[in-house]
């Protein structure tokens, strides 16, 4: 990475001291930083400048974030962190569901806005999929369907095994119930949060050390699912 | 094969009844012939069939008469207690419908369908009391003799020569079941001879008439066969359902003229017997004339009319100067194949000027339609009864008649001198065609008679004589006479006409203002205002509206109507909202209230009821009746859109200040956020920047902390204005309730340094619905809360559990309890404890109590017995869906 070019974020917030904060972290952190104040000049910013990554609040001024992202989305595959407020879990939801990366909820903790900066953009770089995944002592061969829990196999039933692989390939990033469950249910059952609920459980049963304090799939709250990667 | 297919509508229609029938209850009589056949202990016998099969069943009502056989059969089963009811001074027992409907069994014995309720009852018939019984769902047994049925009661009148009384509309047996209780004619004679029937002392003289062979054989006659149409009519439904082909000439239709006479209640009768037979629809037509009835006469007509319309017939009337042609017209525009009408008594003069008697002009002009003179019966009163002119306007017109003749002959007497005698007969003529125009047509006739004859007796020779000599003067007399009388009728009709067309102008033009007046209105205010003084103006009676409230289904009078209601007229009003049914004064129901009472029925709603109390004690003729029913029908159109509208105006102002309220609170939470965020992200910074010194590392702890409780008490207020401006819906969903705990544990943080928390999820909680981010804040609150009122150190435990119907959070500390007095208003909005510590708001428990209450449940505190507080939150429990099936 060193030797690579810094890579360049585009931040989209109308609040001068949200964006003046924000470009010395990431400046400090080894990026390098555009800001836009406004929708429209955050798009004409990502046009002229290609960005590595996009920064976007969802409470801009002028076009509202959810409309950025969607004209967006119409040319560009450059990954997208949304910064969002407590409390509205729709609008992140929408955001997720619309094509962006991941999300942050202000007020944030610089750390996790460059953790997830970071898983963003491996993602977006890595096309083919690793075969195997390992976070800890726990090994998922794709390729094999088999996942060892500290070098014992751990038996998943088709299901859960579907599930977990839908986390497990996009892991670090959050995934919403919608994606969750159409992938795994099928469009009918989108809106069937409780499969989610039950299975989740299971696969907490089986993988985490305990299950009541999950530190392997981590519930983000009204909005779906993280494997911690 | 396409022919064989049922007709549609008919099809929805048996459908829609078959899912009446479902919900109503259904009704099964006893029928036979006369008294003592064993009806009561054929239904008695039924009851405990039934009660044997497992249903719940209640005698209403049932008729021993002591009979010890009959007694018998009604032990074990359940008898509703009568009810008492005084009527000047005499104590009388009825059936109790109000406590038979509040027993609500599965199936009620109701004896003797026909009986006539004592007064002061809601109903004047037990039939109406039945079928209220099933309109509530709860199945009857009834019983009924033929005689007492509304069609038959004149046939047996002319088999046994007993006038009926109680009779039961054959309408009321439309969907019921009939079961035939037969016995021989000559087995009830020997019954009878044994005592075994019960008759009422009234009858017993009657009983040697009645109870003859040959009577009881017609009776049975009658029964047998009405049971066998009964029957037939059922097959009949069948076979249009399942598309079986009629083998009756389809097509009829049938009209019956109806008129205030006497005989023409058995007319209407006979009508719906043919009707019957020829499974023909039917229309009563009542051709209104522009000469008054008298008020006897038009309670009369009323009573044919509501007859037609209890047997089955579409009641319509028309006015029309001319009977013919109104009866002609209203067939035409009907397609009618068939009139029937009452053969004439004798023969009138007039019908010479009509150009023949009513039958005859109507067999000459009716064309292809049919025309069935029946000989009318029951004509009790000796051929056409004389009017009752004397009580009737019309007399003042005899009166003026007779005075205008005085008068003519005066000014006549004085003329004569210069005039002579023959052009006096102008000046009498002159005086008879001005008063048709005042007049009836009786009194001008009458007055062309009276003139003709004075002419002759006073002024032609031989004076003071009928006699007339010469040629001349008999050619004058006669011509006279023959142009009095012509012009007379002709004048007399054409006022007629005149008078007809100005009352038919002033129901149009009534309902012209109204409709005006209704469509000007802006507000409900002015549209019920606009009702009730039309009303008034129109049918001279104080108007009260009241208005049905959807929500607790009550009806509330409004203020403006000009009549205060007393409580007992209102509960008239509700109940006929709530039948759409006219109630009270000139209908069957709860007829000696004050008003009729008229529910407003617009589509499935019935938006108002409207009541009236006329100022005159007439009762409404059927054109003024025809017109309410139209200004009903109006008021209720207007009134249900005008509700809707209001309700659509409220829902949209309602989502306009929600839309408002939400933008500020975003806009609010923006601006408060942001900063909160800048401080956050820069204590991050400084920590990355460098290695701090120890005093440093303090104050940007410092200042995170400070952060993070200014972040949760913006939070807190957000959330408090979103639950006072009522935008707080809950959304439910599906949530594994370790999930929300272990949130709300990650989010106090810190603040929980000094208490040990002990989570207990019971096993087998699984997945809950609850809205997610409502409860943590009520988890937050609770931990919260008990952290900062009791000492460090003092364990907290939150504990999950099931109820049967509830989801239930309890969080319990070890620390002082709840101060006794503050108990009640523990929950409310910034009551903070009078030992609580520095900090907060006092904004927790209430916010807990909210957001308990948004998701449907509750929330309570108690001092736990052995020290320290207890708080419980309640949410409702909801089953879950099931999951598909792991495979393995």
């Amino acid at each position: 990475m060193s030797e690579s070019p810094k890579p360049l974020v585009l931040l989209v917030d109308d609040e001068p001291q949200i964006r003046r904060l924000l470009t010395v972290a990431l400046e400090a952190n080894g990026y390098r930083v555009v800001t836009a104040a406004s929708g429209q000049e955050g798009l004409s910013l990502a046009a002229h400048h290609r960005p590595a990554i996009v920064v976007l609040d969802l409470g801009l001024p002028d076009v509202p974030g959810q409309e950025v992202l969607r004209r967006l989305r119409e040319w560009s595959n450059v990954p997208v962190v949304i910064l969002s407020v407590q409390d509205d879990e729709t609008g992140k939801v929408a955001a997720l569901d619309g094509g962006a990366d991941d999300y942050v909820t202000k007020p944030f903790n610089t750390a996790e806005l460059l953790a997830r900066l970071r898983v963003a953009m491996r993602h977006a770089v890595r096309q083919d999929e690793e075969s195997v995944f390992q976070t800890g002592a726990l090994v998922v061969d794709l390729a094999n369907r088999r996942v060892t829990l500290k070098g014992q196999e751990v038996s998943l039933t088709v299901t859960e095994y579907n599930l977990f692989r839908l986390l497990v390939r996009h892991a670090g990033k959050v995934v919403t119930h919608r994606q969750l469950l159409r992938e795994v249910w099928g469009p009918a059952a989108e809106e069937q949060t409780h499969y989610l609920r039950v299975y989740v459980g299971h696969l907490r049963d089986k993988l985490e050390a305990n299950p009541s304090e999950p530190s392997l799939i981590l519930t983000e709250q009204g909005v779906g699912y993280r494997l911690k990667s | 094969m396409s022919e064989h297919r049922p007709n549609p509508d008919a099809l929805l229609a048996a459908i829609q009844e078959a899912g009446t029938r479902k919900q109503r209850g259904r009704l099964k009589v006893f029928f036979g012939m006369c008294a003592g056949v064993g009806k009561t202990y054929a239904m008695l016998e039924a009851a405990r069939r039934e009660q044997g099969a497992g249903r719940d069943v209640l005698i209403g009502l049932v008729e021993t008469h002591g009979r010890k056989e009959t007694d018998a059969l009604t032990a074990g089963l359940r008898i509703l207690p009568r009810c008492r009811l005084e009527y000047r001074g005499v104590q009388l027992t009825d059936f109790d419908l109000d406590a038979a409907l509040s027993h609500k069994p599965q199936l009620v014995l109701v004896d003797e369908l026909a009986h006539t309720n004592a007064p002061g009852a809601r109903h004047q018939k037990r039939y109406q009391d039945v079928l209220e019984l099933l309109e509530a769902g709860i199945d009857v047994f009834t019983t009924l003799n033929v005689q007492h049925l509304e069609s038959r009661a004149e046939a047996v009148r002319q088999i046994t020569g007993v006038t009926i009384k109680e009779t039961v509309p054959d309408t009321a047996l439309a969907n019921a079941e009939l079961e035939l209780v037969d016995l021989p004619p000559d087995e009830l004679r020997a019954r009878l001879a044994d005592g075994k029937v019960y008759l009422a002392e009234r009858v017993a003289t009657a009983r040697d008439n009645f109870f003859r062979a040959g009577n009881l054989s017609a009776l049975r006659e009658l029964a047998l066969r009405f049971a066998a149409e009964h029957v037939g009519q059922d097959v009949r439904d069948y076979r249009q359902t399942h598309g079986i082909r009629d083998p009756w000439k389809s097509g009829q239709r049938l009209l019956v003229a109806v008129s205030a006479a006497p005989t023409s209640a058995s007319l209407v009768r006979w009508a719906c017997r043919l009707a019957g037979e020829l499974r023909a629809p039917w229309v009563a037509l009542y051709v209104e004339q522009p000469e008054p009835l008298a008020e006897n006469e038009s309670r009369r007509l009323a009573k044919h009319l509501s007859l037609a319309g209890e047997l089955g017939a579409e009641v319509v009337t028309t006015s029309d100067q001319d009977v013919v042609q109104g009866l002609l017209r209203i067939a035409r525009e009907r397609n009618v194949t068939q009139i029937v009408v009452g053969k004439p008594a004798g023969w009138r003069v007039l019908d010479l000027f009509r150009g023949g008697s009513l039958i005859n002009r109507l067999i000459r002009e009716s064309g292809d339609i049919d025309i069935v003179a029946v000989r009318a019966e029951g004509g009790r009163l000796p051929g056409r009864p004389l009017r009752p002119r004397l009580e009737n306007p019309s007399a003042r017109n005899y009166g003026t008649a007779l005075g205008v003749c005085a008068l003519t002959t005066a000014l006549n007497a004085i003329l004569q001198r210069w005039i002579g005698y023959q052009p006096v007969a102008l000046v009498y003529l002159l005086s008879v065609v001005g008063l048709a125009m005042f007049v009836g047509r009786g009194a001008t006739l009458v007055a062309a008679t009276i003139t003709a004859l004075l002419w002759n007796f006073l002024f032609t020779d031989p004076r003071f004589t009928f006699q007339i000599n010469n040629t001349e003067d008999t050619m004058l007399f006669a011509t006279y006479f023959a142009v009095a009388l012509a012009m007379g009728h002709l004048a007399a009709r054409l006022r007629a006409q005149e008078l007809a067309e100005r009352a038919r102008e002033m129901r149009a033009t009534a309902m012209y203002l109204l409709t005006r007046d209704l469509a000007e209105c802006g507000d409900l205010a002015q549209l019920l205002g606009v009702m009730v003084r039309h009303l008034g103006d129109t049918f001279h009676a104080e108007v009260a509206l009241s208005l049905a409230d959807d929500k607790s289904a009550t009806l509330t009078p409004y203020f403006a109507g000009s009549w205060s209601m007393p409580d007992k007229e209102l509960s008239v009003a509700v109940w006929a909202g709530q039948h759409r049914q006219a109630a009270g004064l000139g209908t069957d129901t709860l007829g000696s209230a004050e008003g009729l009472h008229l529910p407003l029925v617009a589509g499935d709603r019935v938006p108002g009821v409207l009541s009236l109390r006329f100022r005159g004690t007439v009762p409404l003729l059927p054109a003024q009746r025809e017109l309410l029913d139209a200004f009903c029908r109006q008021m209720a159109l207007v009134l249900d859109r005008q509700l809707l509208r209001d309700a659509e105006t409220r829902a949209s102002l309602l989502a306009e200040s929600e839309r408002l309220g939400k933008t500020l609170l975003s806009s609010v939470s923006h601006e408060l956020r942001t900063p909160l965020a800048a401080i956050t992200s820069a204590v991050n910074g400084l920590r990355d920047a460098g290695p701090l010194n120890p005093a440093q590392q303090g104050m940007a702890a410092e200042l995170e902390e400070g952060a993070t409780r200014l972040n949760r008490l913006v939070r807190n207020l957000l959330n408090l204005s979103r639950l006072e401006a009522g935008h707080l819906h809950a959304h439910l969903d599906w949530h594994d309730l370790n999930d929300v705990v272990q949130l709300a544990l990650q989010s106090l943080g810190p603040a929980l340094a000094s208490h040990p928390v002990d989570v207990k999820i019971d096993a087998g909680l699984a997945p809950v619905k609850l809205d997610a981010a409502l409860t943590e804040q009520i988890v937050v609150n609770l931990l919260s809360n008990a952290a900062a009122h009791t000492p460090s150190g003092t364990p907290i435990s939150l504990h999950a559990c099931l109820e049967p119907a509830w989801l239930v959070l309890q969080v319990a500390d070890r620390g002082p309890g709840l101060p006794n007095l503050d108990l009640t208003r523990l929950f409310d909005r910034f009551q903070r404890g009078a030992n609580a510590p520095p900090g907060g708001t006092g904004l927790g428990l209430s916010l807990v109590k909210g957001f308990s209450e948004a998701q449907g449940g509750n929330v309570t505190a108690v001092n736990r017995a052995d020290g320290g507080a207890l708080f419980t939150v309640r949410l409702p429990r909801v089953k879950m869906p099931p999951v598909p099936e792991a495979e393995p």
